[in-house]
């Protein structure tokens, strides 16, 4: 530790720290512009500027290390010139547009200038002028007003693993850009607009819809990925009209991702479910919720009555609340049916009854930041999970290493040691490997059920690195994609991985939960009690119920197989769907229930580490919307429950997880299973991944994301030699064809895909009308 | 994109530093292929990048910083006069406008015929023999006054 002392006042910090630290750490302001506690040190604005005792000029605050005894003032007349001079020289190029500058208001150059600036300028010549550029649909520019420093740049070199932007030219024609004028593609990017301290990068959703002194600003909770970022909405009358990260340490920093800061464009008309709707005689009509509410009811009712409890299916997003999915299957058991289920992507539920207990990341999201090692299995990563692959990004920079086994190799922009590239039906067989050259490594003999597989089992170079890198491994991890969780093998994955971490020595096993209430759906009981006979989210389609609960679902994109849930879907008698948006469910439902999204209801996400999070609603609910917990709750009164006498959400998961701590129940265990191993099909396979902004039925419907690169149609992708095979070109088109489903494709070769395979991504309108996610496909040129 | 020849330079370059600092070669490799090309189009500037292993970008920060990198094409002769206090002194402003004259042309412009492009440069170090005029940033012509300013249009257009 070293003592300095700053403005008269003493602190010791660590050695090697800088002077702006210490004087963060006294509660002392420091001015600064380009420093940022996440980014490296530029030192190029000069704002912080400081005396330093016995130092011949003034020293920046914020690259100045720390020395014993130090003597520093922040304020002093010397301090404050020299602060006052660069003020001077950072405005003679500026705009000074203010009035109509969309960063007025809470704009740091404003708000120091204020301080440090005179009152008019002294320079008289004519000012610079840059062209602003086009990053694309999300990040507006006026580059005339940058300073500079560099943030956003560094921003793309060191978080989002991607420079994208650069600094052109020198001195006075310095100017932000991009490589040949190209939109900016990072899944983070717009993290660059809370980064750059004036007006020059800006929200371009937003632009010029409202001061920032006329927002609420309230805190809220991601509902897209299983991180649970924590996010301030901000309000104007009753809109979001913009949604910024609040920072959490342990959570998201102070980073979030494209997806949850530009989603709440979804939560507006033309896209919104106004009121309860009915089908009658094949045509929509609007009806009052008394009205609409009474249907189901009798409905559900009848249904049980005439074809037994059995004969009602309850599906729900797991992108739903804590609430909505606990009352949901509360009114399912209520009615007394079993069959409920969030999981919808999953196709193999082996585990139900068998794991010991939610599955979940395995350890806090904080902790990735301190593993020196990952395998991480069946996973989009980068797409997937933005965030925790930002936080692998950064323990490889430090040195961690970090392997993967998947069907399909993207940029992670992380350096991934080994990258073990298998069709699905392979991936068996590839943990088997790594099972195999870990033994050999620890001298660990396997469980019996795994050894009979491995005796006489080839071991391929890539899975004896994988394995050399896992057993070196202090503090190491294996982690299950959402591509590892969808697999038809599951649980046969999972049992394995586990086998792997025990065999190497402590390893540890995570889940990289799919969705915001991943665990959470879990926790809330929304699934078949192990036993029951319920039907899982595979046997609700696959051995049809006469009616059906949708909550927040959409099946055509959400379901493991589109297809198979579609055709239970038409063949119903009753589909009531409780959703905030229109334009989905017309065709098989007759109840249309309009019920808040995240931003206008209360509730609580469960994440990926367990932590139970609550919101309050941000903004009124929009025409006749509800909570659907308040829609679920007067439909159990109204069909006469017991227990259903819910005041608020807060009762709600009070009555379910206060007082009973969540990470007790959280485990990646299991009981013993006899696996049998799967063989491969024949011809293709199909692998599937998710694209970013198809995940759920917001972000689906997010106007600017969907405008991005990452927004637009898939296309078929497979591995040249693969295509060469089967007679496909680059560039051509395809018919694929899965069972009695079919669709055509633009195709692209990516030697990323593994041979033998087909990448065609779920979720998108392209492939809605396809089969399951995983499983044979032919294809053919047409 | 660039010869084997070129390529081989570049990698003679790349040999000088540690493998995973390749990058440091930059500012040869983009000479290198500015000899080869004349100037240095963003697909060029794009395949050195991806050459090195670096991102496209920072090839063009690295690129827009230096003077002696031309982003547009500079005609077959480039023409670089010193005009940097010493060669002003001895007459470099005379021989700037004497070439402008006969050229027809500013600085930073290409003739309409494409062989020449005049281009004002700063201190080349060689202040003793000012003024000072480089030829395609490699040859190095002094004491420039009008005569031998016409021998070398004279030499160049031939
Ligand atoms: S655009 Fe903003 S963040 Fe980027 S260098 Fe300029 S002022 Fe800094
Ligand atoms: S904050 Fe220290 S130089 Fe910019
Ligand atoms: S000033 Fe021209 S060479 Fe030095």
């Amino acid at each position: 530790m070293v003592e300095v002392e700053i403005d008269g006042k003493k602190v010791e910090v660590a050695e090697g720290s800088t002077v702006l630290k210490a004087a963060q750490e006294l509660g002392i302001f420091v001015p600064h512009f380009c420093y940022h506690k996440k980014l490296s040190i530029a030192a190029n604005c000069r704002m912080c500027l400081v005396q330093v005792e016995k130092a011949p000029k003034p020293a920046p605050a914020c690259a100045t290390p720390v020395a014993p005894g130090m003597k520093v003032w922040t304020h002093s007349e010397q301090a404050v010139r020299a602060q006052k001079g660069v003020m001077e020289f950072l405005l003679i190029n500026h705009p000074l547009d203010c009035p109509i500058c969309d960063q007025g208001g809470e704009c740091q150059l404003q708000d120091l200038a204020v301080g440090y600036g005179n009152s008019a300028s002294r320079y008289q010549e004519e000012k610079r002028v840059v062209l602003n550029k086009n990053l694309g649909p999300l990040i507006s520019t006026d580059m005339t007003r940058c300073i500079h420093c560099t943030r956003c740049v560094r921003f793309g070199q060191e978080i989002a693993g991607i420079m994208e932007l650069g600094v052109a030219g020198r001195g006075e024609h310095s100017e932000i850009l991009t490589f040949m004028g190209r939109a900016v593609s990072s899944e983070l990017s717009g993290n660059v607009i809370d980064l750059c301290p004036v007006g020059a990068l800006t929200s371009k959703p937003f632009r010029f819809a409202a001061r920032t002194w006329e927002l609420a600003r309230r805190r809220t909770v991601s509902p897209h990925d299983s991180l649970g970022a924590t996010l301030i909405a901000q309000v104007k009358g009753d809109e979001v009209v913009r949604v910024l990260p609040l920072e959490n340490e342990e959570v998201n920093e102070c980073w979030i991702a494209d997806r949850d800061r530009f989603s709440y464009e979804a939560l507006r008309q033309p896209h919104r479910l106004n009121a309860p709707m009915l089908k009658q005689n094949g045509a929509w009509t609007e009806v009052d919720w008394q009205t609409a509410l009474e249907y189901v009811a009798h409905a559900f009712r009848d249904i049980a009555a005439e074809h037994g409890k059995d004969a009602l299916g309850f599906v729900a997003s797991p992108h739903s609340t804590l609430e909505e999915l606990y009352l949901m299957q509360r009114l399912a058991r209520g009615l007394g049916s079993e069959n409920i289920d969030f999981r919808l992507r999953q196709s193999d539920f082996s585990l139900d009854g068998v794991r010991s207990g939610v599955p979940w990341l395995g350890m806090n999201i904080a902790e990735i930041s301190r593993l020196d090692g990952a395998l991480v299995i069946g996973s989009f990563l980068r797409k997937d999970h933005p965030l925790l692959c930002q936080r692998l990004r950064q323990i490889a920079k430090r040195g961690a290493r970090i392997t993967a086994v998947h069907a399909a190799q993207d940029d992670w922009l992380l350096p991934v040691e080994t990258f073990m590239k298998v069709a699905p039906s392979a991936f068996p067989v590839a943990l088997l490997e790594i099972l195999k050259a870990v033994c050999s490594t620890t001298g660990a003999s396997p469980d019996t059920q795994f050894a009979a597989y491995l005796e006489s089992l080839p071991v391929s170079d890539e899975a004896r690195r994988i394995a050399e890198s896992l057993c070196s491994a202090r503090n190491g991890a294996l982690l299950l994609g959402n591509f590892a969780q969808h697999h038809p093998d599951a649980g046969l994955l999972h049992s394995l991985a586990l086998e792997i971490a025990r065999c190497a020595g402590q390893l540890r096993v995570g889940i990289l939960g799919e969705a915001a209430n991943s665990v959470g759906g879990y926790v809330a009981g929304a699934c078949p009690s192990p036993g029951s006979g319920g039907r899982n989210a595979r046997m609700l389609w696959e051995d049809p119920c006469r009616a059906y609960l949708l909550l927040n679902a959409e099946p055509r994109f959400d379901c493991a197989d589109p297809a198979q849930a579609l055709s239970a879907l038409s063949n119903a008698e009753h589909v009531v769907v409780l959703t905030p948006f229109v334009g989905e469910h017309g065709d098989y439902a007759d109840c249309l229930l309009p019920i808040a999204p995240f931003t206008e209801t209360s509730g609580s996400f469960v994440n990926t580490e367990g932590r139970v999070q609550s919101f309050r609603p941000v903004a009124q609910a929009l025409a006749q919307s509800r909570p659907g917990w308040k829609v679920l709750r007067v439909l159990g009164n109204l069909l006469s429950l017991p227990e259903f006498e819910f005041e608020s959400s807060e009762q709600i998961r009070d009555s379910l997880v206060a007082g009973r701590d969540v990470t007790a129940q959280l485990s990646n265990d299991m009981g013993r299973v006899d696996w049998t191993m799967p063989s491969a099909p024949p011809g293709l396979e199909r692998v599937s991944d998710i694209p970013i902004y198809r995940t759920d039925a917001v972000v689906r419907r997010a106007s600017a994301l969907q405008a991005c690169r990452d927004g637009t149609d898939p296309v078929l992708r497979i591995h040249p030699a693969t295509a060469s095979e089967v007679g496909l070109s680059n560039k051509g088109r395809a018919r694929v064809k899965q069972g009695g489903a079919a669709t055509e494709l633009s195709v692209q070769l990516d030697e990323g895909v593994a041979r033998g395979c087909v990448r065609i991504a779920a979720a998108c309108e392209a492939s809605s009308s396809l089969g399951p996610m995983f499983g044979p496909v032919t294809v053919e040129a047409c | 994109m660039l010869s084997p020849e070129a390529l081989r330079r570049i990698d003679t370059e790349i040999a000088k530093y540690p493998a995973d600092q390749k990058q440091s070669a930059v500012m040869a490799a983009l000479a290198i292929a500015q000899q080869e090309k004349g100037w240095l189009a963003e697909d060029t500037m794009a395949f050195v990048a991806d050459y090195l292993g670096m991102p496209q970008v920072a090839v063009l920060e690295v690129a827009t910083f230096y003077n002696m990198y031309d982003l547009s094409p500079v005609g077959k002769s480039k023409l670089t006069i010193c005009t940097g206090l010493p060669c002003a002194l001895s007459g470099a402003d005379e021989a700037a406008d004497h070439l402008r004259e006969k050229l027809g042309v500013g600085f930073s412009e290409v003739t309409a015929d494409g062989s020449f492009m005049l281009k004002e440069g700063e201190c080349m170090g060689a202040c003793g023999d000012a003024p000072v005029l480089l030829v395609n940033n490699r040859r190095m012509c002094v004491r420039m006054n009008k005569e031998r300013i016409d021998a070398l249009l004279d030499e160049l257009n031939s």
